[in-house]
C-alpha cells in the first residue's frame, strides 16, 4: 500500500480547516495538540496557516480508560494550556484516530479546565477502526489496515508515516 | 559505597515497577527521577480549576495510622481525592491494637474491607515491610513513616523541592541538621540524595544525635554547624522533639539552639542562594529562627504543595504497578 | 542389652582417637573398642559403615521452656529435638516459670527428663532468687538437687556489690557461675547490633561496649572472688580478646559462643526478618571473624546451641515487637559440619568444641567415648544431607535456616546404649 506524504496532507487540511471555521463562524480559535504526534501535526498546521497563536499541549495519560489494565504510561509530561478554556473555540489536533478513546480522554481533560464554546477535531489519519462514536471534522487521509498492521508518525522534521507489521498477531 | 539494599525487592513487581512504596532503599535512580517527573505533571493539576484527574476513580485508599499524624494524613487524603479515589481513615492507635488485638488480626480485618491501597504509619521500624509481607499482595502498601526507618514520600518531596529550586543534584552540597539518630526523614533523604548523585551530603549534629556507620555510606559527618554549613546549597532542618532532653542526649533546647539552631547569621554561612527545608511542624526558636522560617529562601510552605503532588505520583505509580502485576499473573495462569 | 556398632570411623577428641573400629556396649556402657570381647554375643548390631561415631554432643545452653512456657516448648519435645541434633547431654537455662531457683523445680525437670529418656539434662540454677538480681538463691541446696552451675541470664544485679557477694558465696562452695556479659543500661532499648545496618534500618542499637564493659567488670570481680567462671554467648571480637588476655594472665575462665553467632551477622537484618532477632544480637562481620578465631584457637572452648524455641505469634510482628531467640538445637551437628566445610576447623576440633570443651567448662561427666564411659554416642553420615524442616521436632519453628540444605546427617543417637534418635 502506498503511504501518503504528511506534508501534502497538511497543506490540504489547512485549506479545509479554514473553510470549515469560516462556515462555522469561528473567528479566533485556540489550537490544542495531543502529545506527541498531535503536537507535531498541530505545529505543522499552524505554520501552514501562518498562525502565531500559542499552541496548547495536552497529555492525556491521566484520563486514559486503560489504567486498570496497562497502568500509568512511564513517560508523562505535564499538559500546558497557555490560554483560558472557558467559552473558547478550540481546534483539537491528533495524528492518528483509531478507536477514538484518546480523543474521548482529551475531551474529558479539556472539560476539567473549563467549558469550551466548541471543539473542532482535526486528525492526520483516520484508520476507520472506531470503537466510540467520534468522528474528525477534518481528516488528512483514511487508511484501511490489516489486522496485524499499525501506523506510526515520525517527526517532528520531517513528518513521515511508517507502516509496522506486528509479528505476534 | 552505597547502602546495602534488600535482597528481594518486595516493593517491585515482576517488571521492576513499583507495586508498594516502602522505602527508597534499593530503588534505581531512574525510578526516583520518574517519581519526580510524574509529580511535576501532578503539580500542574493542582493549579487548575478542577484539581482532579480520574486515574483512581472507583478505587479505595485506606489510611491506616497506628501512629498519629494530622499533616501526613491530610496530604495523603488530598492526594487520593485528587486522583478521584475514595478515602477512608482509620486511626488504629485509638482502637483495636490498644484492645490487645495482634497486628496480623487487625490487618485481616482491614483486608476484608477490600481496599485497594493502605497508607500506613507505624511507630516500629520495619512495620511497612511487615504489613506488605502479611497482607494480600494485591493490596498496595504505601509507607507513611515507620519508626526511625523511612519516610519515603517525605524524602521524595524534599528531592522535588530541591530539583525545582536548585536543579541538578550532581552540583549540590546538601546539609541535614538535627536529630539524625531518631529521624526517618533524615534516613530517606540521605538515601535519595545518594541515589540521585549528590556528591556532598552532610549531616550536622552532636555525637549523641548521630547514629554510627554513616561515613560508610559516603555521608560527611560534622559536629560543628559553622563548618558544616559552609557553602551549602540546601539546608534541611530536622525537628527536635522534647523527649530528647531526657536520657542525656541534650542538656536543653536553649543550648541546642545556641549550637545548632538555624539563625540568620548561620544561614549567611551557606551559599547566598541556599534554600531551607523542614519536614514540619517547626519549633520556632529551637531548631530554626522565626525570621529564617518565614524568609524568601524558606521552602517550607512549598514543601506542602510538592508533598501532595509526590503523593499523587506515588499512589498512581504503585496502583499502576499492581494492575500490571495482576495482568502478568492472569497471563501466567492462562498459559498453564 | 548388648549392642555392637560395626565399621564406623571413631573420633573421640578427649583421647585424640581417630580410627576405624567396632564399639561394644553392654548395660549402657562402652565395654570395649576394637576387638570383640570374649563371650560377647550382640543382641543388636548396628551397621555403621560410612558413618562417623563420636561422643554424644554436650549442649550447655538450651531453653526447654518447661515448666511454664508450654506454647513455646516442653521437656519432651525439646529433648527429642536435641537427640535429633546428636546431643546426649544438655544444660537447661533457669528461665522457667516458676524460675529454676528451688529444688522442687529441679526435681520436676530431672524427673520429666528421665521419664522422657531422650537426653541427659543438667539444670542451670538461678544465681539470684527469681532471677531478680537482688538476693542470692539457695545455691548449695540447688547444687545438691542437681544443678551443675548458676546463671542470672541477661538480668543485671542491683549493684556491683551484690554481684560480688554472690560470686564470693559461689566461690565458697566451689560452684561455677555462668556470666552473660551485657551492661543493661548501655543495652537499654536496643534490639540489634549498633552498627551501619541497624542505622539504616532504623533499629535501636546495642553497642559493643554493652558486652565489653560488663565483661571487664566481671573479669575483675572473678579475679577478686576466685569463683569458677564461664562466659556464655560472647558476641564481640573485642570480648573474645579480653577473655584471651585474662586466660593468658592465668585466670581459668572458659567461654562459649552460640553456633548461629559463628554463621550469621548483622547483614541478616536487612529485610527486617524477625527470625534474626536474637539477644545478645548478631554483630558485624569483623566480630564474627574474631569469634571464629577464638573458637579455632580454643580461647572459646565450647559451642552451644542457645536454643530458644517460640510459638509462631512471638515472631509475627514488626521486628522490635517480636521476642528474641532462634530454635536450632536439632541442627547443632549439621551446622558444625557446615563450618568444617568452610574450613574454619577440622572435624576433630569441631567435635571437641561440642563435647569435651563444654563438658570441661562446666565439669560435666560427659563428652567422652572410651571404655568404661556411658554409651552416649552419635553416629552420623558425613556425606549425607540434612534438609532443615523436613522432619522438625522442636515446638519452635523460629529457625532462619528452614529450607536450607546442610551437610551431614545424624543417623543414630544413643543414650546409655539406647537409641534415642534414628534417621536412615
Amino acid at each position: 500500500m502506498s503511504l501518503p506524504n504528511p506534508a501534502v496532507l497538511i497543506t490540504a487540511m489547512a485549506r479545509e480547516l479554514q473553510a470549515h471555521l469560516h462556515t462555522q463562524h469561528i473567528d479566533n480559535p485556540r489550537f490544542v495538540g495531543i502529545h506527541t504526534g498531535g503536537v507535531w501535526v498541530a505545529n505543522a498546521l499552524l505554520k501552514e496557516l501562518d498562525c502565531q497563536e500559542p499552541l496548547g499541549i495536552l497529555n492525556v495519560s491521566f484520563y486514559r480508560d486503560d489504567f486498570s489494565r496497562s497502568g500509568l504510561h512511564p513517560q508523562v509530561r505535564p499538559s500546558e494550556l497557555p490560554f483560558d478554556i472557558e467559552d473558547q473555540h478550540l481546534v483539537l489536533i491528533d495524528d492518528v484516530l483509531m478507536s477514538g478513546r484518546t480523543i474521548r480522554a482529551a475531551l474529558n481533560e479539556l472539560f476539567d479546565y473549563g467549558r469550551p464554546a466548541s471543539v473542532t477535531l482535526v486528525c492526520l489519519l483516520d484508520l476507520n477502526a472506531r470503537e466510540l462514536p467520534i468522528r474528525p471534522d477534518i481528516v488528512g487521509a483514511t487508511l484501511s489496515l490489516e489486522q496485524n498492521q499499525r501506523v506510526k508518525l515520525t517527526g517532528p522534521e520531517p513528518l513521515a508515516i511508517q507502516l509496522q507489521t506486528l509479528d505476534h498477531l | 559505597m552505597t547502602p546495602p539494599s534488600p535482597k528481594c525487592p518486595l516493593q517491585l513487581n515482576d517488571q521492576g515497577r513499583l507495586r508498594h512504596f516502602l522505602s527508597l532503599d534499593g530503588l534505581p535512580r531512574s525510578m526516583l527521577t520518574e517519581i519526580l517527573d510524574t509529580a511535576d505533571s501532578f503539580l500542574e493539576v493542582g493549579a487548575r480549576a478542577v484539581k482532579k484527574v480520574p486515574l483512581l476513580r472507583g478505587m479505595t485508599v485506606c489510611n491506616v495510622f497506628f501512629e498519629n499524624s494530622t499533616r501526613t494524613r491530610t496530604t495523603f487524603e488530598l492526594a487520593a481525592k485528587r486522583l478521584s479515589a475514595d478515602v477512608i481513615t482509620l486511626n488504629v492507635s485509638t482502637s483495636s491494637t490498644s484492645k490487645g488485638e495482634t497486628l496480623t488480626d487487625t490487618l485481616r480485618n482491614l483486608e476484608a474491607m477490600a481496599a485497594d491501597m493502605f497508607v500506613v504509619r507505624h511507630a516500629e521500624s520495619g512495620a511497612a515491610h511487615f504489613i506488605a509481607e502479611h497482607v494480600s499482595p494485591n493490596v498496595a502498601i504505601i509507607n507513611g513513616g515507620d519508626g526511625r526507618h523511612a519516610h519515603p514520600t517525605q524524602g521524595m518531596l524534599d528531592m522535588l523541592t530541591i530539583r525545582r529550586h536548585k536543579g541538578d543534584f550532581e552540583q549540590l552540597k546538601v546539609a541535614i541538621v538535627g536529630d539524625i539518630l531518631h529521624s526517618r526523614v533524615a534516613r530517606s533523604n540521605m538515601i535519595a540524595l545518594k541515589t540521585l548523585g549528590c556528591p556532598d551530603i552532610r549531616v550536622i549534629a552532636p555525637k549523641t544525635l548521630l547514629p554510627v556507620g554513616l561515613e560508610q555510606y559516603g555521608v560527611n559527618v560534622y559536629t560543628d554547624v559553622n563548618e558544616g554549613l559552609k557553602g551549602v546549597d540546601v539546608i534541611i532542618m530536622l525537628r527536635l522533639q522534647r523527649e530528647r532532653m531526657q536520657g542525656g542526649l541534650l542538656p536543653s533546647e536553649g543550648e541546642f539552639y545556641r549550637l545548632y539552631g538555624l539563625s540568620e547569621q548561620r544561614l549567611a554561612l551557606a551559599h547566598p542562594d541556599a534554600i531551607v527545608l523542614h519536614p514540619g511542624p517547626i519549633n520556632r526558636g529551637v531548631e530554626i529562627d522565626s525570621t529564617v522560617a518565614d524568609c524568601a529562601r524558606s521552602m517550607i510552605l512549598n514543601q506542602v504543595t510538592y508533598g501532595i503532588a509526590i503523593r499523587m505520583a506515588v499512589l498512581s505509580m504503585t496502583m499502576s504497578g499492581q494492575n500490571e502485576q495482576r495482568q502478568l499473573d492472569a497471563e501466567k495462569q492462562e498459559s498453564r | 542389652m548388648r549392642i555392637q556398632i560395626n565399621g564406623a570411623r571413631l573420633i573421640d577428641p578427649a583421647s585424640q582417637m581417630d580410627k576405624h573400629a567396632d564399639i561394644f556396649i553392654d548395660d549402657g556402657k562402652i565395654i570395649a573398642i576394637g576387638d570383640t570381647p570374649r563371650d560377647f554375643v550382640a543382641e543388636q548390631m548396628i551397621d555403621a559403615n560410612g558413618l562417623i561415631a563420636a561422643p554424644g554432643l554436650v549442649d550447655i545452653s538450651a531453653s526447654l521452656r518447661e515448666p511454664g512456657y508450654g506454647r513455646k516448648g516442653s521437656i519432651a519435645s525439646e529433648t527429642r529435638a536435641a537427640a535429633a541434633g546428636g546431643i546426649t547431654s544438655l544444660c537447661c537455662t533457669p528461665h522457667t516459670k516458676p524460675i529454676l531457683d528451688t529444688a522442687a523445680v529441679v526435681d520436676l525437670i530431672l524427673d520429666k527428663a528421665r521419664d522422657e529418656g531422650s537426653c541427659k539434662v543438667f539444670p542451670l540454677g538461678a544465681l539470684s532468687q527469681g532471677l531478680a538480681g537482688e538476693q542470692l538463691a539457695e545455691l548449695v541446696t540447688l547444687r545438691n538437687a542437681g544443678c551443675v552451675a548458676f546463671s542470672n541470664g541477661l538480668v543485671p544485679f542491683s549493684s556491683n556489690r551484690v554481684l560480688r557477694r554472690a560470686l564470693e558465696y559461689a566461690a565458697t562452695f566451689d560452684l561455677t557461675v555462668i556470666f552473660h556479659p551485657q551492661d543493661a543500661a548501655l543495652a537499654e532499648g536496643g534490639i540489634a547490633h549498633e552498627g551501619a545496618v541497624a542505622t539504616f534500618r532504623g533499629l535501636a542499637g546495642i553497642p559493643e561496649t554493652a558486652e565489653t564493659v560488663a565483661l571487664s567488670r566481671d573479669l575483675l570481680l572473678i579475679e577478686q572472688s576466685g569463683v569458677r567462671a564461664h562466659f556464655s554467648q560472647i558476641t564481640t571480637a573485642r570480648g573474645a580478646r579480653l577473655i584471651a588476655k585474662a586466660q593468658a594472665r592465668g585466670l581459668p575462665v572458659t567461654a562459649d559462643v552460640a553456633m548461629y553467632q559463628l554463621i550469621l551477622t548483622e547483614d541478616a537484618l536487612m529485610d527486617f526478618s524477625s527470625f534474626y532477632h536474637v539477644l545478645p544480637p548478631l554483630r558485624s562481620l569483623a566480630d564474627r571473624e574474631g569469634l571464629r578465631e577464638a573458637v579455632k584457637s580454643g580461647v572459646i572452648s565450647a559451642i552451644a546451641s542457645h536454643h530458644q524455641p517460640h510459638e509462631a505469634d512471638a515472631k509475627l510482628d514488626p521486628f522490635a515487637a517480636t521476642e528474641p531467640g532462634i530454635s536450632s538445637i536439632e541442627l547443632l551437628l549439621p551446622l558444625a559440619l557446615s563450618l568444617v566445610e568452610e574450613g574454619l576447623f577440622d572435624l576433630p576440633t569441631a567435635l571437641q568444641r561440642l563435647t569435651t570443651g563444654p563438658a570441661a567448662a562446666l565439669r560435666l561427666n560427659a563428652g567422652r567415648m572410651s571404655v568404661g564411659a556411658a554409651a552416649d554416642i552419635v553416629l552420623f553420615d558425613p556425606k549425607g544431607q540434612t534438609i532443615v524442616g523436613e522432619s522438625w521436632l522442636s515446638k519452635g519453628r523460629n529457625c532462619p535456616f528452614m529450607g536450607h540444605v546442610l551437610p551431614g546427617a545424624v543417623r543414630y543417637t544413643l543414650l546409655n546404649g539406647r537409641i534415642t534418635h534414628k534417621n536412615l
